[in-house]
């Protein structure tokens, strides 16, 4: 018996030789001339945690500042300001705080900054501080009457709409408008320093509407309903929204 | 004799006895076999409360300064939409930029319902951007984080498109994909991410879901939890508050 080999034409011989060495030379080169580096995503991976872990930091975080400037840091946490951090004004202050004395964060004191903030918006959060700063004290930088660390308004504001404003804005346009909000809302004057924890009341029940708009209501100059059969099973806010009431 | 079937039913029954039995046997031998229990690692999560945000955009311009991302519109890590919802019709859906534009601060058709929704890369658990990487440039770290190796990335920007959040851009200078990275070098040092660090009003908070003790433990308690597109299935690790139906 011939060896199989031998039974093979020379030229096919040939070929398979070229291929054996072409495919030991690529597994050798794969395995053992490629660094693991260039091949291996675990470890390429492992190096982009080690890149990404060692960027550089711009913002060096509120609890940084308390070291040098506890006072004001103290004065903030008071106020309405509370939640801000330092730097949400000043900007990235890493670099300031490595070299205090070289490098200094700038203060925003032009009028712009604050309305970033403040500007009347519709979209923002109900009981959200806004003014209209074309209209509120202009001419004048907003940190001379409100200091940026507290900023108290200098007078407990008198008006509804410094926070209600879009309810304000609507109100004005409605049936409603000669109505006070204090005809509908028992407000504590707590309320207005600390809004979100003394909260005014809401009218809880048909018959508070009916007062005016029953068919026995004395009050002049508004549309009376039937109480006991007009959208029996709601309470009139379900429909009408009180501060914009429109029938049709 | 034996026939045929009840050979291979002998057969069977013998393999699927010492099957079990030397699974058996592996269970009481613990570290061999089967990997060691280890105590479970971080994993990163963040919340987002919609009703919070006042679209100040002060996270957008913090997290461009912290991350080198373009200056330019088009180029965010995280940005902030502006939803106004007419009484009938679509959501108009604007990105704020960095800030409101004056212009745009009062729409000209009455709105029924408007607010801001924060956005960022949700670090999936499935992210499809992963899936779609032809060289294993973008991987899930074990802390949840889905980051890009710049190295070998090749800007193919697959995973652009992939991403059903919007959440990739190419780089300009790189010539890479680029994303948010929870500030993962700031996290490594315990810091907050920027956007965190800067929001005035907390409606971004970030922590460990893996710990009892973590500001996330305490988001997903108190609030209903939403994610965006679940129908995709993606598990996206960015957790919403109180948003809107509307929101895409
Ligand atoms: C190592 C101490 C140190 C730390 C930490 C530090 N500061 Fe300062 N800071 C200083 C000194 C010193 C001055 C200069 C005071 C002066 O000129 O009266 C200063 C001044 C400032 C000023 C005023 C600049 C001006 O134009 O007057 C600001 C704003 C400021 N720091 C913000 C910060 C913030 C924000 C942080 C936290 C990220 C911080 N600093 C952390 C030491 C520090
Ligand atoms: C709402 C934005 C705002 C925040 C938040 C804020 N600042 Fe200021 N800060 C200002 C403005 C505006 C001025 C300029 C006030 C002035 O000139 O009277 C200022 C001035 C300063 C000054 C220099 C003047 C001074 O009073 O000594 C320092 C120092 C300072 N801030 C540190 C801090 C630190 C520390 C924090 C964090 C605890 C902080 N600021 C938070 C807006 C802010
Ligand atoms: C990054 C956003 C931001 C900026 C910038 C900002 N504020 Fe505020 N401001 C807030 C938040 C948040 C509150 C707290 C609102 C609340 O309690 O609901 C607040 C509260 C206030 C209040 C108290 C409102 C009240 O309820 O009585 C005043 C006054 C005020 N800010 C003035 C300023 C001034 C002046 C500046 C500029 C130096 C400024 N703010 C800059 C976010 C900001
Ligand atoms: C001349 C002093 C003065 C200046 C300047 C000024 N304010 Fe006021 N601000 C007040 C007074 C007084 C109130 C409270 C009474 C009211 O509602 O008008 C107030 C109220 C506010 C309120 C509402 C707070 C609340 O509890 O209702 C905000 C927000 C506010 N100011 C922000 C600003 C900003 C931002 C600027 C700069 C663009 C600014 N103020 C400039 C005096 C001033
Ligand atoms: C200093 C800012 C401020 C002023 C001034 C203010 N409010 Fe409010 N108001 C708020 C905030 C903040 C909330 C809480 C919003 C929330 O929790 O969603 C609120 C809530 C309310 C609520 C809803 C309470 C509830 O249980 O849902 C009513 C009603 C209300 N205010 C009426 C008034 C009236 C009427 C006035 C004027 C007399 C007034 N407010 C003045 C900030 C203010
Ligand atoms: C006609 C009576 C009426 C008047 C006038 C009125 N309200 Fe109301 N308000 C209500 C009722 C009723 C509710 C409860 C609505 C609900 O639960 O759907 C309410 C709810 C609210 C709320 C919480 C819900 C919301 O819409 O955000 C605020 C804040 C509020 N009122 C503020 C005001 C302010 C500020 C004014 C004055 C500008 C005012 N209201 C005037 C009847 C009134
Ligand atoms: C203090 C009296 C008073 C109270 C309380 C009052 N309203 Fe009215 N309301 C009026 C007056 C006056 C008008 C008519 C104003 C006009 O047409 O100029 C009116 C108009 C209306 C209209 C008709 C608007 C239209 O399109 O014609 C509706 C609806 C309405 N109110 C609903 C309510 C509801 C709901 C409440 C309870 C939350 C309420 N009102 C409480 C005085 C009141
Ligand atoms: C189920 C919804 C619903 C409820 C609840 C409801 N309303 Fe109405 N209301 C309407 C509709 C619809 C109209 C307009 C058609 C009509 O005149 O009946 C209207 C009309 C009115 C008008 C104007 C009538 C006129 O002649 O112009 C007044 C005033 C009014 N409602 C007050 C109330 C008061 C007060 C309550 C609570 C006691 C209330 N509504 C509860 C649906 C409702």
């Amino acid at each position: 018996m011939k060896k199989p080999l031998q039974n093979m034409p020379e030229s096919a011989l040939r070929l398979v030789t070229v291929f054996a060495v072409f495919i030991v030379g690529t597994i050798v080169v794969v395995k053992f001339v490629i660094p693991p580096r260039f091949k291996d995503t675990k470890i390429q991976w492992a190096d982009t945690v080690k890149t990404e872990v060692a960027k550089p930091v711009r913002y060096a975080g509120a609890v940084a500042c308390t070291e040098c400037h506890d006072e004001i840091v103290a004065e903030k946490k008071r106020g309405y300001h509370r939640d801000l951090s330092c730097e949400t004004c000043h900007g990235p202050a890493m670099a300031h705080t490595e070299d205090p004395d070289n490098i200094k964060p700038s203060a925003p004191r032009d009028r712009k900054f604050c309305p970033v903030c403040h500007t009347f918006n519709p979209s923002r959060p109900r009981g959200f501080p806004m003014i209209n700063p074309v209209a509120h004290n202009p001419m004048q930088a907003c940190f001379t009457c409100h200091n940026p660390h507290d900023p108290k308004p200098p007078t407990v504001p008198r008006e509804c709409s410094a926070c209600h404003g879009e309810i304000a804005r609507t109100l004005s346009v409605s049936h409603h408008v000669q109505l006070k909000c204090t005809t509908c809302h028992d407000v504590p004057s707590r309320h207005r320093v600390s809004p979100r924890v003394v909260k005014p009341t809401k009218p809880s029940s048909r018959d508070f509407c009916g007062k005016c708009h029953g068919q026995e209501s004395p009050y002049k100059g508004s549309p009376k309903i039937d109480l006991a059969t007009h959208g029996e099973k709601y309470v009139c806010w379900q429909c009408h929204y009180p501060h914009l009431p429109e029938a049709e | 004799m034996m026939d045929r079937r009840s050979f291979l039913k002998k057969l069977l029954s013998a393999l699927a006895l010492s099957g079990g039995a030397l699974g058996g046997f592996l269970r009481g031998v613990p570290a061999w076999g089967q990997a060691k229990e280890e105590p479970a690692g971080k994993l990163w999560g963040f919340g987002v409360s919609v009703d919070k945000c006042i679209g100040c955009a002060r996270c957008v311009v913090a997290c461009k300064t912290e991350n080198n991302v373009p200056k330019e519109p088009f180029f965010y890590r995280t940005w902030v939409e502006r939803y106004m919802i007419p009484r009938t019709g679509e959501a108009v859906v604007t990105n704020i930029h960095t800030g409101l534009a004056p212009e745009e601060e009062i729409p000209s058709r009455p709105i029924f319902r408007s607010f801001f929704v924060p956005k960022l890369c949700n670090q999936c658990a499935h992210p499809p951007c992963v899936q779609v990487c032809p060289v294993g440039a973008t991987f899930s770290t074990d802390d949840g984080v889905v980051l890009v190796n710049d190295k070998t990335c090749i800007g193919c920007r697959y995973c652009i498109q992939a991403c059903p959040y919007g959440a990739r851009y190419l780089h300009p200078a790189t010539d890479t994909a680029d994303k948010c990275t929870f500030c993962y070098h700031r996290l490594d040092r315990e810091l907050l991410p920027a956007c965190v660090e800067v929001c005035p009003t907390q409606a971004r908070v970030i922590g460990d879901l893996n710990s009892p003790a973590s500001p996330m433990t305490r988001f997903k308690r108190m609030n209903k939890i939403f994610v965006l597109k679940p129908n995709l299935n993606t598990e996206p690790k960015v957790l919403y508050a109180n948003i809107d139906g509307e929101v895409r």
